[in-house]
């Protein structure tokens, strides 16, 4: 039985998917399109044919692995049917216990980043000393550089990790600053309509 | 009268502190807590609730929280922005009112942000996947231009050419013997009392004078010869030691 499956025996790419399966075996974080082609020594955009082929087999309700599209690359995860069992497993250490405080710091960090402690206090209004480092702990950001200047502060960036955890395609995927919250215009409005009311 | 509300025993259960709210005061003012950690709202917030609870408005106990709370909040507005009190004392009303605004806003998107991130980890918490190092490290990148084996050979030929000799000619300086220049020197004062040294070695070159100079203190030494210079970089007078003149010379430098 050293004859290969018959499904993927009729696709032109399937040499080229069994390739590509055994490197996203190996790896432990999401491969990009670049990085799978450099690796199977191959052409972007027959990678990406194969990638298809892939994401067929391996998608929930087919298979206990499931290929997806996160942090710009991709990887395997485990089937969501089969959550239950590997929480039985092990636990999820990175997103235990984030904090009102932690998601606060992380978004800041997100859309801002990178960014320093001094200006994430500025906007958060308490010191995030210990916010960042559960942050840097867990993995979810990590240092970019300074700021300018001598004694310039530690500044942060979200990792990779952080867009696995969360099941994004790519920072881009986070929706657009505008389009949350007020606008200060309102706020402002709020803040008179309340004055008005209270000296009436 | 004592207020209805003791506003210094309200139960305060922060992420930084848990405990009555005098304590916490205690605590800030001999600097054992950093106001920056005190998250300021949860304690208005636990101090309208407890005043709900009362279902009566204690008017004393209301101003004495009020005092208290801003000056709480003016030491760690401090304590957060050092830099800024210049710059935000030179805003006009109607301009700090639009810096209130404006920060108010980027911190409540930054809020909702912070919301929509952990509805989506809610959403996710059923996708497992494995975290870890890299089992296998990644391969070195080594891009190199191509190249061409001609020049290779070429230069390695370039390196492979012994160097020129170095000329040591410069340093073969000869000397003429120190002792041609004694009988020569002895030769002339035979003839003469006394001569002038520059104008004897004067056509000579520069090492010959040298060793000319070298056989005229080993007369001197001797006291073959008497010497005699008026000053400094002045001709130098050669002369026999039992001339007048020469002799003073001996005696006066000796």
């Amino acid at each position: 039985m050293d004859r290969p499956l018959r499904l993927i025996t009729a696709n032109p790419v399937d040499q080229l998917a069994r390739t590509i399966e055994a490197l996203l075996v190996v790896a432990s974080a999401p491969l990009s399109v670049e990085e799978l082609a450099q690796a199977a020594n191959d052409d972007p955009e027959r990678i990406e044919l194969a990638l298809g082929l892939l994401s067929d087999r391996f998608r929930e309700g087919r298979s206990g692995i499931v290929l997806e599209h996160v942090a710009g690359g991709y990887a395997y995860r485990a089937s969501r049917e089969a959550a239950e069992a590997c929480e039985r497993l092990f636990e999820r250490p990175v997103e235990r216990g984030l904090s009102q405080a932690a998601l606060e710091t992380l978004s800041i960090v997100a859309y801002l980043g990178p960014c320093s402690r001094p200006e994430i206090a500025r906007i958060r209004g308490v010191a995030a000393d210990s916010a960042v480092a559960g942050l840097l702990e867990r993995g979810l950001i990590a240092e970019a550089g300074r700021d300018d200047g001598p004694g310039g502060a530690v500044r942060y960036r979200t990792t990779p990790l952080f867009e696995r955890v969360f099941g994004l395609e790519s920072a881009a995927a986070l929706p657009r600053l505008d389009d949350l919250g007020e606008t200060a215009a309102d706020i402002r409005e709020r803040l008179h309509s309340v004055a008005v009311g209270k000296t009436a | 009268m004592a207020p209805v509300t003791d506003v210094r025993e309200l139960e305060l259960d922060l992420d930084a502190f848990e405990g009555p709210f005098d304590l916490l005061l205690t605590l800030l003012l001999k600097e054992e807590l950093e106001p920056a950690e005190i998250d300021m709202a949860a304690i208005v917030v636990a101090f309208v609730e407890h005043l709900a609870e009362r279902n009566e408005l204690d008017l004393e106990a209301c101003g004495e929280f009020l005092v208290l709370i801003a000056a709480l909040l003016e030491l760690k507005a401090r304590a957060l922005f050092p830099d800024e009190e210049a710059e935000l004392a030179e805003l006009e009303p109607e301009e700090a009112a639009e810096e209130l605004a404006r920060r108010l806003a980027e911190y409540r998107r930054m809020k909702e942000a912070a919301g929509w991130l952990a509805e989506r980890l809610a959403g996710e918490r059923d996708r497992y996947f494995r975290v870890g190092p890299a089992p296998i490290a990644p391969r070195p990148e080594r891009r190199l231009a191509p190249q061409d084996p001609h020049q290779l050979a070429a230069t390695l030929r370039l390196l492979a050419e012994p160097p020129p000799q170095v000329s040591l000619a410069h340093m073969s300086l000869r000397f003429p013997p120190v002792s041609q220049f004694l009988e020569r020197f002895r030769a002339v004062l035979r003839r003469r009392r006394r001569f002038d040294f520059d104008a004897e070695v004067g056509s000579l070159s520069r090492v010959d004078q040298a060793v000319a100079f070298l056989a005229l203190l080993e007369l001197r030494k001797t006291g073959e010869i008497a010497l005699e210079q008026a000053a400094p970089f002045s001709p130098i007078r050669v002369s026999r030691p039992d001339d007048e003149r020469g002799s003073e010379w001996i005696a006066r430098s000796a």
